[in-house]
C-alpha cells in the first residue's frame, strides 16, 4: 500500500494539465529540464518547479548525464496511481455483471419483489440471515 | 449487460462507469431498492454484503457488512442524499466501526446512480467521487480486501449458468 502522504503527492501533482504534460513527454522521451522548457511559454523556473514536484512525487526521476541531468519518466509510479482508479473499475466492472444475473431472475418472477409505490418507507430493521431467497419479502 | 465505459479522472477524484442494462429502468431500480437484491451484487463473491437495515429515504439509513473468507467483518454505512424513483439515486457510502457507525477518518465516497430508458433498456450511470486520494485509496484496499481475478472467474461461472 502506498503511504497516504506519497499519494497525495502522486495526485496532486497529476492535478496539474502542465506537469501530466510533461510526465506525458518524458515517458516517451527523457530530455533535460531546458529542453522541456522549451516547450512551454513559461519560465525556465516555472517548469524546473513543476519537474521537482513531479520529482517529490516519485514520477520523474533525474539522471546526469555528462554536465546536463536528463528527467525520465517513472512507469512504475504512474502504474500506482493508475491502479487505485482501475481497481474501481474492475468492481464496478463485477457489479453490473452480477447486477444482470440479479435482473435476469426479476425478470422470471423469481426475485424478491419490492413494493411498487414511491414515497417515504418506514425505517425497517431486516434479519441478518435466514432470509427468503425467493418470493415476496 | 455490459460496460459501456469506464471514465477514470484522477484530477477530479472521480470514476463515472456507465453500462447498459437488459431491464427497462423501474426494474432496475429494484437492483438499488431492495436490500435483498442489493446484498446478491454489491459485495464481492468473496465479501458478501449482508444490508442489516435499510430505510430508502431522503435523509434516511442503510447499514450493512461484508464477510470474509475468514469471517472477519468490514462495516459499511450509506446516507440516502437523494431520490428520485426510478431514475436517480444519490448516496453517501462511509467505511463503518464494529457498530455500524461511521467514524472520523473513514473513508467516504458520494455516488450518483441514473437509470435512464435507452441500449437494451436502462442506461445506468454511476459517478463516484472520492473525498480525497487517501479515500480513494482506502475504498480500494478495502474493498478490494480479495483478489479481483478470483471474483471475476466467479461472475463468469454465475453468468453461464443465467
Amino acid at each position: 500500500m502506498l503511504q497516504d502522504r506519497a499519494v497525495d503527492r502522486v495526485f496532486h501533482a497529476l492535478a496539474d494539465a502542465t506537469r501530466r504534460d510533461i510526465l506525458r513527454r518524458v515517458l516517451v522521451d527523457p530530455a533535460s529540464v531546458s529542453t522541456i522548457a522549451g516547450r512551454y511559454e513559461m519560465s525556465f523556473a516555472a517548469v524546473q518547479k513543476h519537474v521537482a514536484v513531479l520529482e517529490q512525487a516519485h514520477l520523474v526521476v533525474k539522471e546526469r548525464r555528462g554536465r546536463q541531468q536528463i528527467v525520465h519518466g517513472d512507469v512504475e509510479a504512474v502504474r500506482r496511481a493508475t491502479r487505485l482508479l482501475t481497481a474501481m473499475e474492475e468492481q464496478w466492472r463485477a457489479r453490473v455483471g452480477r447486477m444482470s444475473v440479479v435482473l435476469a431472475e426479476l425478470d422470471t418472477g423469481h426475485g424478491p419483489e419490492v413494493a411498487g409505490v414511491s414515497g417515504p418507507h418506514p425505517p425497517v430493521p431486516l434479519p441478518g440471515a435466514d432470509r427468503p431467497t425467493g418470493g415476496t419479502s | 449487460m455490459t460496460v459501456l465505459s469506464a471514465t477514470p479522472d484522477t484530477d477530479a477524484l472521480t470514476l463515472v462507469v456507465t453500462a447498459d442494462l437488459a431491464a427497462p429502468p423501474a426494474r432496475a431500480w429494484r437492483l438499488w431498492a431492495d436490500p435483498r437484491n442489493l446484498e446478491r451484487w454489491w459485495g464481492p463473491p468473496t465479501w458478501p454484503a449482508t444490508f442489516d437495515t435499510y430505510d430508502l429515504r431522503v435523509g434516511g439509513a442503510a447499514g450493512y457488512h461484508m464477510t470474509g473468507p475468514d469471517g472477519s467483518r468490514a462495516y459499511g454505512h450509506w446516507t440516502f442524499l437523494g431520490i428520485d424513483q426510478p431514475t436517480r439515486l444519490e448516496i453517501e457510502d462511509s467505511f463503518a466501526d464494529e457498530h455500524g457507525v461511521p467514524g472520523a477518518g473513514m473513508p467516504v465516497t458520494r455516488m450518483v446512480v441514473t437509470l435512464e430508458p435507452g441500449g437494451a433498456g436502462t442506461l445506468m450511470t454511476i459517478s463516484s467521487h472520492f473525498a480525497s486520494a487517501q479515500a480513494l485509496e482506502q475504498v480500494v484496499e478495502m474493498g478490494m480486501a480479495e483478489g479481483m481475478a478470483q471474483a471475476v472467474a466467479q461472475i463468469d461461472a454465475l453468468l453461464a449458468e443465467g
